[in-house]
């Protein structure tokens, strides 16, 4: 008996219909994923169910039966009643999810009110225990921006939690949140899952995420469901070709030094008219059917179901679909060396603006950077690793320390060295230039068209406003306009954390031609440890403005030493291996405003003792490229 | 004949040249264009900017002055300074009466004493004397008038229609529908009151038995000129101290922030009076710099634009300082500083056309604000040279006969419906504007 059945759901917004016919069940106490990319409809999906559509979007037809009743045929009334009772909804960013001038403790108290009548402080301070607050009492008595955004998701559980749901849908829970925190959170939803045998109906883009939560998966591609299958036998052979694709382009899938499978282009905008199989023209095995015909579904023994046409049986992830390249030679020029860089921000209060302390955003770092390689600074939001790139590259003037270029000290910008490339695609490109006046900036006499060649585009781009451009292709500008002065090191700040997984891999593989072509040094600013494993040669792991360890790409992702990089690394979702021993950290990153004295990730750690909370460990050398800052290096 | 040209109108020219400039810059630039088609989509913007346009046209007509050469073989000039618009009205504006008249009447509004027939309301000169003594056909020839210039505004506008063919066929998305049916009616009302001006005094008279019609039609240009004027001067320094305060920071910030927060903090009527009294006593003292009445009343027309621009530019400055705090944060702007890329070309580049839209909008916001500031200020006594015929000097002339029994509300309500119009038609257009230009807006 199933609690959720949807079937033929389709939610128009003008001619268009970003949802399309998804047809699911969801059993009790069962985890069902909707795993798609960004714009493919599965948080449209969601709220169709909760019948929370924005005033321009529509169900145009099929059903929502919700434990035998039918929501779309309740009153606003009614659905009001269901909304926050019987179905609970989180979302994903919950620094805006909950109300700023109203204490927690308030909040969930409203929340209880509407669906259980009644509410009692008790029972609020019982929710955020039940959520793992630690402190509840104090706690619910506490302003939004007191707490942390950990903190303020587990606060949304909690608010989800007070109808006593049946259903809990959590749309991409974790997006917003930092690693060890989201495997927090992530611990928290199962365990709550487990006690209360509520169904979940999960909506993320992250595979990895899906493995460790998920009992059956659902893959959304523009609008449709193209893959429903339980967890083992997609994990083993994803049946559907994007599904497949999906896997290979994850960066954890290759080794180093060889290409990404990458799915050519990007998800078709909405309303796009499709004939035939939506994904055909994507597809690197399209049958000329694809094209005219809509693929039917198909049933695979492993319970699989897949729309497409091709009914081979499904082969395992191939990895790596292009050749090995060749490991590049050591290089020992030293483009770039930064000796115990400091960035402090003074705190100001009062009347007379004095400072009356400092945010330690980078704390004494020191880097070295070749000619032709990658150096990953890795580190979770707030630990200095972005302002380290823009000391380095002279944007923002640096507290102390000492900078060194090609052996020569050396201060502020260093335009035709250094060059940037920026996390967000729509904010780095003024949308009131064209493409061609974007990549010349840094020299009006560069070759457009040679530039635009050489990162993927075509010439006559050049004559294009930014809005035209998906965001793959703006970050293949961003790049552009980076070479166009002939740097030699280039900095990325995230370039591809806002875009999708296939899309990642098309500039992952970008990044990784270009430096082979030109030897350019990159210094890679990044949350993601897939990306790191794929693209770097050394890597630096920040903590609270401070490098804990530093190694071989090798040396710190299979033998970290540290216990923050192991607990980073365990924290990681993995689609291999779901079971895995986890070493989880509690608690939040302390402030840089006020480091905890001594080490500072002392009060995380599972291995501190008294001489940690004395004085901050000096560097110890393990090897002559690995080294970390800890009393006790396992 | 020899012409002058007053500061004002040289000004105003200069505005028109810098619109007409600015419109051809606009259909060069992309974002632009596809902004301002949206404008021309939208009916509620024809029409709003067909009556805009209306309101310009005989503010242009206003603004080219002359002198008249005065018979005899001397070469001598009246020293009355006309413009266009008082030629072609000079019927309206020499045909006066003694005093108060009602719309379309025959007699005075007051009684008097006549030659041996007791009290009575007396005949008017020029109101209705071609009817003679067949008062009775009064109505008759209102009608008969009227429905005449109906038919010659259809013409006009059929005329008008056909001259506008070549435009429509240019430009088929844009809504012409919408600017031709508002030219419709106004070429119906134009019209109609056209040719009953001819034997009537359609809006009546006031006081000293100017023409009402007359003193409306004079006062928009003044209107105008205060709309605009203004906003042209207080413009640079807006936009200009905003973004640098915004870009800048520090101890720049801090400086233009002290200083608009101090302009604001002094209420604005007071500043104005302040400032207008001390220009009073200026232009008092030094008569030999003016040759004429009118130049001296042009002196105190710009001077009140220049101070209402002083003093109303802190708005829009605080507005683009806000904004370009934001975008200085935004990536692009950081990749071109990593370019390398000049302070004051990050400034013109990045951001001034990213900031644009907001200037767009509060221009034209603000510009029926400031016609409705000159209607308060010349009420209060503080406003334009009493002189100079506008729409605030025609409602404090009005406001004392509104205590009159029966009231005399025709200059009132023709300065009202007037400015109503003028202001309403601003909005809607600014609204329109604000629509097309917000980035936020669906594409």
């Amino acid at each position: 008996m199933s609690l959720l059945k949807v079937r033929d759901l389709t939610v128009g917004i003008g001619a268009a219909q970003p949802v399309d016919g998804v047809s699911f069940d969801l059993a009790p106490g069962e985890t069902f994923a909707l795993l798609g990319e960004s714009g493919c409809g599965k948080s449209l999906t969601a709220l169709a169910l909760m019948r929370l559509l924005p005033a321009a979007a529509r169900i145009e037809r099929g059903s929502v039966r919700f434990a035998g009743d039918e929501l779309c045929g309740f009153t606003e009334a009614q659905m009001r009643a269901v909304r926050g009772g019987r179905i609970g909804m989180i979302f994903q960013e919950p620094g805006t999810s909950l109300n700023p001038v109203m204490t927690v403790g308030a909040q969930i108290a409203e929340a209880l009110k509407a669906h259980a009548g009644k509410a009692d402080a008790e029972r609020v301070v019982a929710l955020l225990a039940a959520v793992g607050i630690p402190d509840p009492a104090r706690r619910a008595t506490e302003y939004p921006f007191q707490m942390s955004g950990g903190m303020k998701q587990r606060a949304m559980i909690a608010m989800a939690l007070a109808g006593e749901p049946e259903l809990l849908i959590a749309d991409e829970p974790t997006t917003a949140l930092d690693v060890t925190i989201q495997a927090q959170v992530l611990d928290l939803l199962r365990e709550l899952q487990r006690q209360r045998g509520m169904a979940m109906l999960l909506i993320t883009h992250d595979l990895g995420v899906v493995a460790k939560m998920a009992d059956r998966i659902g893959v959304m591609y523009a609008g449709q469901l193209v893959e429903v299958a339980p967890r083992d036998a997609f994990f083993a052979a994803p049946a559907h070709p994007y599904s497949r694709r999906l896997f290979a382009a994850l960066p954890e899938m290759a080794t180093r030094q060889q290409r990404l499978a990458t799915i050519p282009g990007s998800v078709p905008p909405l309303g796009t008219a499709f004939r035939g199989c939506r994904f055909a023209d994507r597809c690197g095995e399209v049958l000329s059917v694809c094209r005219t015909q809509a693929p039917p579904w198909r049933e695979y023994a492993s319970g699989q179901r897949v729309r497409c046409h091709l009914e081979t049986v499904s082969q395992t992830v191939k990895v790596g679909a292009g050749g090995t390249a060749p490991e590049p030679e050591e290089t020992v020029t030293l483009l770039l060396e930064a000796h115990d860089l400091k960035v402090h921000f003074p705190i100001r209060r009062g009347v007379l603006q004095r400072a009356v302390g400092h945010v330690r955003a980078v704390d004494g770092v020191d880097l070295q950077l070749a000619a032709g390689r990658t150096l990953a600074l890795v580190g979770e939001s707030g630990c200095g690793k972005t302002t380290v790139g823009k000391a380095i590259l002279g944007l923002q003037p640096p507290t102390a320390g000492t900078l060194k270029l090609d052996g020569k000290p050396h201060s502020g910008l260093a335009p035709a060295r250094m060059q940037m490339v920026f996390q967000d695609p729509f904010g780095s490109l003024n949308p009131r230039m064209r493409v061609g006046a974007i990549v010349a900036e840094g020299r009006p006499d560069a070759d457009v068209d040679s530039l635009l060649l050489q990162v993927g585009l075509t010439p006559e781009m050049a004559g294009r406003y930014p809005h035209e451009f998906s965001g793959g292709q703006r970050q293949r500008i961003a790049i552009a306009r980076a070479l166009a002065v002939g740097p030699q090191i280039l900095i990325c700040d995230e370039p591809t954390s806002a875009l999708d997984v296939s899309v990642q891999a098309q500039i992952l593989n970008l990044l990784t031609d270009l430096q082979e072509r030109l030897g350019l040094a990159y210094l890679f600013i990044t949350h993601n440890i897939g990306v790191v494993d794929f693209l770097a040669h050394e890597v630096a792991v920040m903590y609270l403005g401070r490098i804990v360890e530093r190694g071989t790409v090798d040396e710190v992702l299979r033998g970290a030493r540290h216990p923050y990089t192991q607990a980073l690394l365990a924290a990681v979702p993995r689609i291999e291996g779901a079971a895995s021993e986890r070493l989880l950290v509690p608690g939040d990153p302390p402030s840089p405003a006020n480091p905890p004295a001594g080490c500072h990730f002392h009060p995380r750690c599972p291995r501190a003792t008294a001489r940690c909370h004395g004085a901050y460990p000096e560097t110890a050398v393990l090897s002559a490229t690995h080294s970390v800052r800890c009393y006790f290096p396992d | 004949m020899k012409f002058v040209v007053l500061w004002s109108d040289a000004l105003f020219f200069l505005l028109l040249a810098v619109a007409v400039a600015s419109g051809i810059w606009a259909s060069r630039v992309e974002h632009l264009r596809l902004s301002w088609r949206k404008v021309g989509q939208s009916q509620v913007g024809m029409a709003a900017a067909t009556l805009l346009l209306a309101f310009v046209a005989v503010a242009l007509l206003d603004s080219l002055h002359y002198r008249e050469r005065l018979p005899g073989d001397k070469e001598t000039y009246a020293v009355e300074v006309r413009s266009a618009l008082d030629a072609l009205l000079t019927g309206l504006r020499t045909r006066t009466e003694k005093t108060y008249s009602a719309p379309l009447a025959t007699h005075s509004f007051a009684k008097e004493t006549l030659d041996g027939e007791g009290r009575d309301f007396p005949r008017l000169k020029h109101g209705g004397a071609h009817l003679g003594e067949n008062l009775a056909a009064h109505e008759t020839d209102i009608a008969h008038k009227a429905v005449q210039g109906l038919g010659m505004g259809l013409v006009a506008w059929l005329v008008l229609w056909l001259l506008g063919a070549p435009l429509r066929r240019a430009a088929p998305h844009l809504a012409w529908s919408a600017a031709f049916a508002t030219l419709l009616v106004l070429c119906l009302a134009a019209g109609a009151v056209a040719a009953l001006a001819q034997g009537y005094h359609v809006l009546g008279t006031d006081k000293v038995g100017q023409d009402v019609l007359y003193l409306t039609l004079k006062s928009i240009r003044t209107g105008l000129l205060i709309g605009t004027l203004t906003t042209l001067i207080m413009l640079p320094a807006a936009v200009f101290l905003g973004l640098l305060a915004g870009y800048a920071g520090g101890w720049i910030d801090d400086v233009i922030q002290y200083l608009y927060t101090t302009l604001n903090s002094i209420p604005g009527v007071l500043l104005i009076a302040a400032a207008v009294l001390m220009m009073q006593v200026v232009i008092d003292m030094h008569p030999e710099w003016f040759a004429t009445a009118a130049e001296r009343a042009d002196a105190r027309l710009l001077a009140l634009c220049a101070i209402l621009g002083i003093t109303s530019w802190t708005g829009l400055c605080r507005l683009l300082r806000g904004e370009t705090l934001k975008l200085r944060e935004l990536e692009y702007v950081q990749a071109a500083q990593a370019l390398g890329v000049s302070g004051l070309r990050i400034l013109s580049r990045h951001i001034l056309p990213n900031v644009m839209h907001i200037v767009m909008i509060a221009i034209v916001m603000d510009f029926s604000g400031l016609v409705l500031a000159e209607a308060v200020l010349s009420y209060v006594g503080i406003g334009v040279d009493p002189n100079t015929i506008s729409f605030g000097t025609m409602i404090n002339t009005a406001r004392m006969e509104l205590a009159r029994e029966p009231m005399v509300w025709w200059s009132l309500a023709a300065a009202f419906v007037f400015m109503f119009v003028l202001v309403l038609a601003a909005n809607l257009f600014a609204d329109v504007v604000r629509d097309a230009f917000d980035p936020r807006a669906v594409k």
